[in-house]
C-alpha cells in the first residue's frame, strides 16, 4: 500500500472552504496536546485563548486596534501578490508613512494649528508609504531588479531614517535623552470611538478599505486586469493591459495603505514617534493576506483571528501561566497546518496498492 | 471534528459557569511587565529572581503574574492594562520605556498601586524605584584602569538616558584613579536586549584595542566574545561567571527581590505609599559579584572603594566633576553632585572618547 498525492483535474469549492476550517482544527487538536504535555486543562487553556477574549469589550476593542494595521496591509499586499508582484516591504512603508505624517505633527507641536493637521497627517503619511514603494516599483520596471530583495532591503533604510530622527532632530527635548518625538497634541491625534477603551476611527478606515477593496477586485476592470496580469501574463498582454503600469500601481496602492496604517497607529494608539512602533506588522501582515486567502473580507478574518491568537495569548500568560513562547508555537503551528491543509486543493490523496511492495513485505 | 467542538463547547459552559475568581479573594495578586524574555539572563532575569524571591518569602498570601517580551511600543500600555483589569492590586512595570504607558493605566485605575523602575513620573498611586548602579560602574572603572594593558576601555551602550551616561561617567571617573591616562570607547546600539548586536559590538570593540569591555545591555554576548578573544569583561545585571570563568572581573548584581519583598509587605499590610526609591550598594539593592580573575592588589583596592562607597566616604561624582569640555560642572550637592544631577545627567565628562549622542 503507498500513498500518493495526485494533481486534481479541478478545483473543489469544497475543499477550498474547508481545508482553512481542517487547518484549524488540527492546530486546535495539536496545541491540546501542548498544553496536556504541560500540565494545562487544554479546555480551559483553549476557552482562555479563543473564547474568553470575545466576551468582553476591552478584549474586543483591543483585538480590534490589534487588526487594524495588519488588515489594511494585507488588502494592500494581495493585490500586489494577485498580480504576481512581491512586495514584501510593508513594514518600510508602514515606519515611511509613520515617519512622513509624523513631520507635521512635529513641527506643528504646542501650536495649536487647527483640526487640519490630522487629515493633513494621514495624506502625507499615505503619500510617503506610497512613494517609499515606488522605489522598488520603478527598479523592477526599469531595470528588472528583484523587487522582493528591493522592497524587503528598504525595510531597513526606513528603519534607520526613523531611528536617525527620533534621536536626532525631532527628538523631545523634555524626553530624557530618550529616543521619541514629544507626544503629539489632542489635534494631532486619531480620536478613539468611545470614551473608554483604545478603539480608534482607524478601525472603521479599516473596514472602509475591506469594502473599496472588494468592489474593485469583484466589480471593477482595474480588478480584473490585476487578476488576468497575475494568473495569465501572456494572455494580459494580448488583451492589451500594461504589465508595468500595474506593477506601479499595486505598489503604490499597497504602500499608500500601509504608510497610512503607519500614521494611523501612530497618531493614534501609540500617540509619539518612536522606535518599536511596529512589531512587525508589516511582515505578520503577509501571512494575515495568506491566511486570507488574497480575499478582502477573508482578510478581515484572518486579522482579527491573528489578533485573536495575541490577545489570547496574553489572557494565557495572565490566568493560565502559560508562557509567551507557546503563543508563537501556536501562530506558527497554525500556518504550517493551512499550508499543508492547501496543498489538498490542488492535490488529493490517494491510497493505492502496490503488489511488488506487497510481495516484498509479506516476504 | 465535531465531537471535539462539542467537548470544547461543554467545557467553555462549565468554566462559564464555575467562574474564575472565586478561588483567588483572600491573595494579594501582584503582576510584573517584563522587557525581555525570563531567560535573558540579565535585566529581565534578575526582575524574574526578585519575583521568586518575594514567593517564596510571601508564599500564599499573594499570587504572581508576569507578561514577558512586552516591548516598549503600543503594547505596553495593553499588557499592564490587561493586568490591572484582572484583579492585580499591585503591579511592577520594569523598564525605563514603559513611563508613560504605566503613567496613563495608573490614572484610570486609581485604586491599583503601581511601581515603575528607573522612570521619574509619578502619581499618588504610581511609584518609582531604581538602583545606584553608578555606584558599581565606579568600582568597575577603578579595576578596568588597573587591568587594562593597551588604556583603551570599551563601553557597550543601550539609549543615552540618564542612567546610561551615569554609568559611562561614573566608570571613566573611577578608572581615572588608577591610570589618569585611560581612553574609554563607546559603541551604542539601540536596544536593551539583542544577543547578535551585543556580540557585533564587543568585537569592533576588540578590533579597535580594547582590551576590557563593559556593557549596559542585558545579554551575556559581549562576555562570550571576550571570553574568546582572551581580554576582560564585566558582568551586567547578573553574575555572568558561568558564560566567562577566566573572564569576568566582576559583576554589577541588581538584587531587586528584598525591595519586591518590601513592596508587597507594605501593600499587604495597607502602609504602601507611592515613593522615590533609590538604592545603592549600602541597601543591597546593588551588589557586585565576586572579584575574579585579577591580582590581589587589585582585588584589595576594588574591595576598599567599595567599603569606602559603602561607609559613604566616597562619592563616585565627588566635585569637581569636569565636563568634556574641561570645564568643572556646577556643584549643586554641595560636595558631590545632587540626586537631581545624577538622575536626570545628561552630558560626558573628561575622557569620554566620544560624541555626546544628539549634541
Amino acid at each position: 500500500m503507498q500513498l500518493v498525492l495526485e494533481r486534481r483535474a479541478e478545483r473543489s469549492t469544497k475543499i477550498a472552504i474547508l481545508s482553512p476550517l481542517l487547518a484549524i482544527a488540527l492546530t486546535l487538536v495539536t496545541m491540546s496536546i501542548l498544553f496536556a504535555i504541560l500540565g494545562k486543562n487544554p479546555a480551559m487553556a483553549l476557552y482562555v485563548y479563543f473564547i474568553e477574549p470575545l466576551t468582553d469589550s476591552f478584549t474586543l476593542m483591543e483585538i480590534a486596534v490589534k487588526a487594524t494595521p495588519l488588515v489594511m496591509i494585507a488588502i494592500g499586499l494581495s493585490l500586489c501578490y494577485l498580480a504576481n508582484v512581491w512586495n514584501i516591504g510593508a513594514e518600510g512603508q508602514f515606519i515611511m508613512g509613520a515617519v512622513c505624517g509624523s513631520y507635521l505633527a512635529v513641527v506643528t507641536n504646542g501650536t495649536d494649528p487647527g483640526p487640519w493637521v490630522l487629515p493633513a497627517m494621514l495624506l502625507m503619511g499615505a503619500l510617503g508609504g506610497a512613494l517609499w514603494a515606488m522605489i522598488p516599483a520603478l527598479c523592477k520596471v526599469r531595470y528588472g531588479a528583484n523587487e522582493i530583495l528591493t522592497s524587503l532591503m528598504l525595510v531597513y533604510v526606513a528603519d534607520l531614517i526613523m531611528d536617525y530622527l527620533v534621536r536626532g532632530p525631532w527628538r523631545d527635548p523634555q524626553g530624557m535623552n530618550f529616543p521619541t518625538t514629544a507626544s503629539f497634541d489632542p489635534v494631532a491625534t486619531v480620536p478613539t470611538l468611545f470614551e473608554t477603551g483604545r478603539i480608534h476611527w482607524g478601525a472603521l478606515v479599516a473596514l472602509i478599505v475591506v469594502a473599496l477593496a472588494a468592489v474593485m477586485l469583484g466589480r471593477t476592470i482595474k480588478g480584473f486586469e490585476i487578476r488576468v496580469v497575475g494568473a495569465a501574463p501572456r494572455a494580459a498582454a494580448f488583451a492589451g493591459f500594461n504589465s508595468k503600469r500595474l506593477v506601479l500601481f499595486t505598489f503604490a496602492v499597497s504602500g499608500a495603505l500601509a504608510g497610512l496604517a503607519g500614521i494611523i497607529e501612530v497618531a493614534g494608539p501609540v500617540g509619539v514617534l518612536q522606535p518599536g512602533i511596529s512589531p512587525g506588522y508589516g511582515f505578520t501582515a503577509i501571512i494575515v493576506a495568506f491566511l486570507g486567502r488574497l480575499n478582502p473580507v477573508g482578510i478581515l478574518i484572518a486579522g482579527l483571528f491573528l489578533a485573536l491568537t495575541f490577545i489570547g495569548g496574553e489572557g494565557a500568560q495572565i490566568s493560565m501561566k502559560i508562557p509567551l513562547d507557546l503563543t508563537k508555537v501556536f501562530q506558527g503551528i497554525l500556518l504550517f497546518y493551512v499550508l499543508a491543509c492547501d496543498s489538498l486543493i490542488l492535490y488529493r490523496i490517494r491510497l493505492i496498492a502496490s503488489p511488488k511492495k506487497a510481495i516484498h513485505g509479506t516476504a | 471534528m465535531k465531537k471535539l467542538m462539542m467537548t470544547a463547547a461543554v467545557a467553555a459552559l462549565a468554566i462559564v459557569a464555575t467562574g474564575f475568581s472565586a478561588s483567588a479573594a483572600e491573595k494579594l495578586k501582584i503582576g510584573f511587565i517584563y522587557l525581555g524574555p525570563v531567560g535573558d539572563l540579565g535585566w529581565t532575569y534578575m526582575h524574574e529572581v526578585g519575583r521568586q524571591a518575594m514567593v517564596k518569602e510571601l508564599g500564599d498570601k499573594i499570587e504572581t503574574t508576569y507578561l514577558e517580551n512586552v516591548s516598549e511600543g503600543p503594547d505596553s500600555e495593553r499588557s499592564i492594562e490587561q493586568l490591572a483589569r484582572t484583579g492585580h492590586q499591585l503591579i511592577f512595570t520594569t523598564s525605563f520605556g514603559y513611563m508613560d504607558p504605566t503613567l496613563k493605566v495608573a490614572k484610570k485605575y486609581p485604586k491599583i498601586k503601581f511601581e515603575h523602575a528607573t522612570g521619574f513620573k509619578r502619581a499618588p498611586n504610581l511609584g518609582t524605584y531604581s538602583g545606584k548602579f553608578y555606584e558599581g560602574r565606579y568600582i568597575q572603572g577603578v579595576i578596568a584602569g588597573k587591568m587594562s594593558k593597551t588604556g583603551t576601555l570599551g563601553y557597550i551602550a543601550s539609549f543615552p538616558i540618564p542612567e546610561v551616561i551615569s554609568g559611562i561617567n561614573a566608570t571613566i571617573l573611577g578608572a581615572q584613579t588608577t591610570n589618569p591616562n585611560i581612553k574609554l570607547k563607546v559603541i551604542w546600539v539601540n536596544t536593551w536586549f539583542d544577543p547578535g548586536k551585543e556580540a557585533d559590538a564587543a568585537k569592533a570593540l576588540a578590533d579597535q584595542g580594547v582590551d576590557v569591555i563593559m556593557q549596559h545591555t542585558d545579554s551575556p554576548a559581549a562576555m562570550q566574545v571576550a571570553a574568546q578573544r582572551g581580554i576582560y569583561a564585566f558582568g551586567q545585571d547578573s553574575d555572568m561567571i558561568k558564560f566567562g570563568p577566566k573572564t569576568q572581573l566582576t559583576a554589577i548584581v541588581n538584587n531587586w527581590g528584598p525591595y519586591y519583598i518590601r513592596a508587597a509587605k507594605a501593600a499587604l499590610d495597607g502602609t504602601w505609599k507611592a515613593e522615590d526609591t533609590w538604592d545603592g550598594l549600602k541597601e543591597k539593592m546593588v551588589l557586585m559579584a565576586p572579584y575574579t580573575n585579577m591580582p590581589d592588589d587589585v582585588k584589595a583596592l576594588a574591595q576598599k572603594t567599595e567599603a569606602a562607597i559603602i561607609a559613604g566616604t566616597l562619592h563616585p561624582f565627588k566635585c569637581p566633576v569636569l565636563g568634556q569640555d574641561g570645564k568643572a560642572v556646577e556643584c549643586k550637592g554641595g560636595a558631590n553632585l545632587d540626586a537631581g544631577q545624577i538622575l536626570g545627567m545628561n552630558f560626558y565628562v573628561k575622557g569620554v572618547d566620544d560624541k555626546f549622542p544628539g549634541k
